[in-house]
């Protein structure tokens, strides 16, 4: 009889241990890959503070009648074999049936042939490269490509009575290259005149050789395509230099950051910078998501943390329409978005794009900030 | 435009010169690969940024205070990492490993501590105006860094070659043990080498963050690549080498970027480093380590 008792209670034990995957499940697994230490966690910071906003809105209700969502963010550090590791990590151990991420252009090239191959859809929400989705289908992304944004602000330039730029950018970058390609691409279909192309190492801080030689050239505008910190390097130097305000800057999404002001101060007023949001935009959902976001982290959120809000709603809805936790259904229902959010209304092209681009406003820095540009 | 571009190479140059001054020090007496070196000088920055910002500091006030702050730093991080490996002769790639761990975590924790964001000495703390002299520009803290490079170099020659300090250093550089038995407190010295080197690169983290105007845990780093190449073409240990080749490397490299393709400009280092390893190892004014048995 002892040894019945016993038994049962092993028994007893063992379904306890069998029953708690499925308590488990109960939640939806969403990973995440992003930069939270090192030299650029500041775009990955600002994006998961955006995911976490989102997230918190989106599990007040849950997804798949009342599932909530349960959030891995991974560190890659900016670092392409520990994105990698962190995607295997996010696929094999945490079951994560959708990945958002990861911040760089550079680590998507990395990340999106491992996840596409397991079939697991990831949503990049910052990376602006050319040939991101064309790797798979499996592969979207929230941000609008470079290509979308940087003719917009070149038309303006061309509008202000500009004929001749030179163009500057980061050559150790997949980010400041693809945006320099599509400046140049841009330069060349409005017929402005490229005196010269100049480059610079992401780390650099020193720019006054490239600048001097562009003084000497005289040129109306000078584009930059680089992250905000190498940008406003460039940009505080050329003033040092004497390149006066007869020269128009013009930037690419990386100078599309409140930092360009910190840093660079009043040596960036008069710079034109594409953006596919901007804070002051009047409509009560982007209201709502700068004084909710301020309340929560006591600072203003950049366009980072915006289209990383917007994307964790759109998985979210994703989730849910497609009806179970389920990574081919989620693709399916991914292509098929509808959404409005704090960037304007989105939906994905064929090729997994966001499919306009009639969200642009072209930026002026002034007195330090960000003001739509006349 | 050559004036110019010379100008922006020499105050390249003496920033490189300037970061590589107390890295050179370090290596030539302690003969240790430290290399958390870069982060005396990021520690460097951030506590003159605190003065400035937080208690409304002159920077002629910050700039010392800031400098013996990361030099007391730097004595501190010496004693806990490596006096254990001086007493036992540890092997130099021992200090290397146990220095590039600590390093890394000594960022991390500074980034985790304070936040990756960039941030600047509050306006006002040096006049942004560009002294215009003709076609010619050049900042006050480009001045400031210049004038420093000239001072500390002087200044360090001055301590190794006309100071009772200075023989002991170059004493215990030439043979640790033989200048303990001669009565030299080599322990004392190596915290007074760390404490200078820390002094020196905290400095040189304040006038370049004032340069540039970007203050970040991870600037120190940024710096160590071509510190390194400074310090092998100048001579491992040598003042004046430092100097000379971190001017070198600045004007090249400006002169590169300027007038061949700008896209050179990271190679000029490395192209000089192993043209200077080829045809003289010991570095550009070093004489031959002869080592008898």
């Amino acid at each position: 009889m002892m040894k019945r008792t016993h038994f049962l209670a092993g028994a007893a034990v063992l379904l306890a241990s069998v029953s708690l995957p499925s308590l488990a499940a109960a939640q939806v697994q969403v990973g995440a890959i992003e930069i939270l230490t090192g030299p650029a966690a500041a775009y990955g910071i600002a994006i998961k503070a955006g995911l976490d906003l989102a997230l918190a809105e989106v599990n007040a209700k849950g997804v798949l009648g009342g599932q909530k969502i349960a959030l891995t963010v991974e560190d890659s550090a900016g670092n392409k074999d520990q994105a990698i590791n962190a995607a295997r990590k996010l696929i094999g151990r945490d079951k994560a049936v959708i990945i958002i991420g990861p911040t760089l252009s550079n680590e998507m090239f990395a990340v999106g042939p491992v996840t596409n191959e397991r079939k697991v859809p990831i949503v990049g929400t910052s990376t602006t490269a050319a040939g991101i989705t064309e790797m798979g289908p499996y592969i979207f992304r929230t941000s609008l490509p470079e290509s979308d944004v940087v003719p917009v602000t070149f038309k303006k330039a061309q509008a202000r009575g500009v004929k001749t730029i030179a163009l500057m950018y980061a050559n150790d970058d997949a980010f400041s290259k693809s945006g320099f390609d599509v400046m140049k691409a841009a330069a060349e279909k409005l017929g402005l005149k490229i005196l010269t192309i100049e480059t610079f190492g992401s780390k650099d801080t020193d720019f006054a050789a490239q600048l001097t030689k562009i003084k000497g050239l005289k040129p109306d505008a000078i584009g930059i395509s680089a992250l905000v910190e190498p940008v406003s390097g460039v940009v505080l130097q050329a003033r040092q230099l004497g390149i006066g305000k007869e020269t128009l800057l013009l930037g690419g999404n990386g100078a599309n950051s409140p930092k360009l002001g910190d840093i660079a101060g009043a040596a960036a007023d008069g710079m034109l910078v594409g953006s596919p949001w901007f804070i002051a935009k009047p409509d009560a959902m982007n209201t709502k998501f700068v004084a909710d976001f301020k309340a929560k982290y006591g600072k203003d959120p950049d366009q980072f943390a915006a289209q990383a809000y917007d994307t964790m709603k759109i998985v979210a809805q994703a989730i849910d329409r497609a009806g179970a936790a389920d990574s081919e259904k989620i693709t399916a229902a991914l292509g098929k978005t509808d959404f409005s959010g704090v960037m304007g209304p989105f939906k994905f092209t064929a090729g997994r794009d966001p499919a306009s681009s009639d969200g642009v406003v072209v930026l002026e820095m002034r007195g330090g900030k960000f003001a739509i540009a006349q | 435009m050559l004036a110019q571009q010379l100008i922006n190479g020499v105050l390249l140059g003496s920033t490189y010169a300037l970061f590589a001054l107390g890295f050179t020090l370090m290596f030539g007496v302690l003969k240790v690969v430290n290399l958390t070196y870069g982060f005396y000088f990021s520690a460097g920055a951030f506590f003159a940024l605190h003065m400035t910002k937080q208690w409304g500091w002159p920077i002629w006030a910050a700039l010392p205070a800031a400098a013996l702050a990361s030099g007391v730093v730097a004595v501190v991080l010496d004693w806990l990492l490596l006096t254990r490996l001086r007493r036992i002769n540890a092997p130099e790639l021992a200090s290397l490993m146990v220095t590039l761990g600590a390093v890394l975590a000594l960022y991390a924790g500074m980034t985790t501590w304070l936040g990756p964001d960039i941030r600047r000495l509050p306006a006002g703390v040096l006049g942004g105006e560009a002294l215009v002299l003709g076609d010619l520009r050049i900042t006050e803290a480009q001045i400031l860094i210049l004038l420093a490079t000239v001072i500390l170099v002087g200044g360090l020659l001055a301590l190794m070659r006309l100071t009772p300090i200075g023989l002991a250093l170059r004493a215990m550089a030439e043979k640790p043990d033989a200048a303990g038995l001669m009565g030299i407190d080599t322990a004392k010295l190596a915290a007074l080498v760390s404490l200078v080197c820390g002094g020196l690169a905290g400095a040189g983290g304040v006038l370049i963050g004032l340069n540039f105007n970007a203050i970040q845990p991870y600037m120190g780093e940024a710096m160590m690549l071509r510190g390194f190449v400074v310090i092998i073409i100048g001579g491992l240990g040598d003042v004046k080498g430092a100097l000379i080749a971190g001017l070198l490397l600045g004007v090249v490299e400006t002169l590169t970027a300027g007038y061949i393709d700008s896209g050179l400009k990271e190679a000029v280092a490395f192209v000089m480093l192993v043209a200077v390893l080829w045809t003289r190892p010991a570095g550009l004014f070093g004489r031959a380590h002869i080592q008898r048995a």
